[in-house]
């Protein structure tokens, strides 16, 4: 599609595009992003193509030694949704966010990306860790294109254009700044269009104005790509700020489980989310 | 160019200069003391009879016969010692059974002086290249077998975790992650191989051989030449720094990245 395509803020155009490719207007949201995906390489570069696979859990625990992390956490993500986990340092938000990466076993119960119990590390899964865990020694295409792969450097350079970091390209990341390296990181995690995209604390370093910054471009970018976004936070402002649902996690069990049913465009200054942010925070 | 540029470039010329003032000096002053008969030319020959040597054995071939020589042995032990050494530090910082089954062995291997086992070696090899060969990868093994292993378990262990997760393979993982990692620290360890390298091969060659610069200067004082005897040395001197010359050129073109780490993560802080 066009170059300004992507950019485009909201969905409504994009389907209309769909409607004007031969996908009927009334099949519902989620089966339309579907049909787009599965329409293959031309689909790819479309706004509004659905990347997104559902996350199921059932009876989900780890425990490390005798402590018992998870106790039980049964939850489906739905697929192409953005969801939130906030709570208290060590209520088991990391140990979740490993189990999903696949870096992890759970000790009892299951996880499944896609309908597949999580075998391991998967390409359809990528984690955005607290730091961006850029290769110094790698230029920022190479570290974008890590995973390699058939025309890596094309596809690579693609995921930098989308982060606006194109010019950037040949440059080590030592030279680039806090943001711009975890713009880089998202980069690296776009490629190859996985679907689930899992964001481990990843705008904690960052100052508020660059936070801002990175809140809106992933805000874009899901909203293009339509992957399953899962947000690891303990900033109850960002949960509400990027997700559709927030869950609390607190001793291994989900405590609270919240819709944000907002406008996504002002909810930094929505009172409805003021009040949806002092209900979550009572939770945690 | 400006003014001030123009006194930072003189200034820069100037400080080069002055450390170049104390040698020259010296080798005038040396010169000087030969001349009016101050130093007898059998405890120090004038730094002119000693260039006067270098040009006869240039011309008669040996000097450069004896330091390829010398040269060769060096490499070929460095060649030897040092891909062992590599070899032990990758597996045992890579593969912890290996490490519990050979570093403290190692360790107390590393704690002989090598020269100490120079009569050993002459019993095993008598006087043959062997047994230079041989003193000099012993010398060089560990300096490299320990930056080496250091420089693996030192690689951040994030890294190896994100490599994990975007699915490299365990090559991949190595050539690309781990290696490059541990490169600065192998770095450290070859520069001080190297010095151990024309160390060891300065002793085992004035022990026992038949030919290289050792010999050239044995040979030498037993003809009482002195000044063939500062040639050997100032050649020896000159080998090893163009041997870290050598590193310090291979570890810009390998570290490019590094020196943009340095200056970054300090204005970082001042930012």
């Amino acid at each position: 599609m066009t170059e300004t395509a992507p950019r485009r803020a909201d969905a409504a155009p994009a389907l209309a595009d769909a409607v004007h490719d031969g996908v009927h207007d009334v099949v519902p949201l989620a089966a339309r992003r579907r049909s787009l995906a599965s329409a293959g390489r031309a689909a790819e570069a479309r706004p509004g193509a659905a990347d997104g696979v559902p996350i199921t859990l059932s009876g989900v625990v780890k425990s490390f030694g005798e402590r018992p992390v998870l106790a039980g956490l049964d939850l489906a993500v739905e697929a192409g949704s953005f969801v939130a986990v906030v709570g208290r340092s060590g209520g088991g938000k990391s140990t979740l966010m490993r189990l999903l990466a696949g870096l992890d076993r759970p000790s009892a119960g299951e996880v499944r990306v896609a309908g597949r119990p999580v075998a391991g590390v998967q390409p359809m899964v990528r984690l955005m860790f607290q730091d961006a865990r850029l290769l110094p020694w790698q230029r920022v295409l190479s570290n974008v294109g890590i995973a390699r792969g058939p025309d890596w450097r094309r596809a690579a350079a693609r995921s930098l254009a989308d982060v606006g970091l194109a010019d950037r390209a040949e440059e080590w990341p030592a030279v680039l700044s806090g943001g711009q390296r975890q713009r880089v990181a998202l980069a690296r995690a776009l490629v190859g269009r996985p679907g689930v995209i899992l964001l481990d604390e990843p705008f904690g370093a960052l100052d508020a104005l660059t936070r801002g910054e990175m809140h809106a471009l992933v805000d874009r970018l899901w909203r293009e790509r339509g992957f399953t976004g899962v947000l690891i936070t303990h900033d109850v402002g960002e949960a509400v700020a990027l997700a559709d649902r927030v869950l609390v996690l607190r001793d291994g069990r989900i405590a609270t489980d919240v819709a944000v049913d907002l406008p996504r465009e002002g909810r930094a200054t929505d009172p409805r989310a003021t009040e949806l942010k002092a209900r979550i925070l009572a939770a945690v | 160019m400006t003014g001030a540029s123009g006194r930072i470039a003189l200034g820069r010329a100037g400080s080069a200069l002055a450390s170049w003032a104390l040698p020259v000096g010296l080798v005038v002053l040396w010169e000087l003391a030969s001349r009016m008969g101050l130093l007898s030319a059998r405890v120090l020959p004038a730094p002119s009879d000693v260039a006067a040597a270098f040009w006869a054995s240039v011309e008669n071939g040996t000097l450069l016969q004896h330091t390829v020589v010398s040269t060769e042995r060096a490499l070929t032990g460095l060649l030897i010692g040092g891909s062992l050494g590599f070899a032990l530090g990758v597996v045992n910082g890579i593969w912890r059974p290996a490490e519990t089954l050979t570093d403290s062995s190692l360790q107390m291997l590393r704690n002989v002086p090598h020269l100490a086992i120079i009569p050993l070696v002459i019993l095993w090899f008598g006087i043959d290249e062997e047994a230079k060969v041989f003193l000099v990868a012993i010398g060089v093994l560990f300096p490299i077998y320990l930056n080496t292993f250091h420089g693996i378990r030192t690689v951040d262990r994030g890294l190896v975790e994100m490599a994990r997760v975007y699915g490299l393979s365990p090559l991949a993982l190595f050539s690309r992650v781990i290696l490059p990692g541990a490169l600065p620290s192998v770095l450290v360890g070859l520069r001080y191989a190297l010095g151990i390298m024309w160390l060891t091969l300065i002793v085992a060659e004035t022990i026992s051989a038949s030919s290289g610069i050792g010999y050239m200067t044995m040979n030498a004082r037993e003809f009482l030449q002195t000044d063939v005897v500062l040639l050997g040395i100032i050649v020896y001197a000159l080998l090893g720094k163009l041997a870290d010359v050598a590193t310090r050129a291979v570890e810009r073109r390998a570290l490019a990245w590094h020196d943009a780490f340095q200056p970054a993560t300090t204005a970082e802080a001042s930012r």
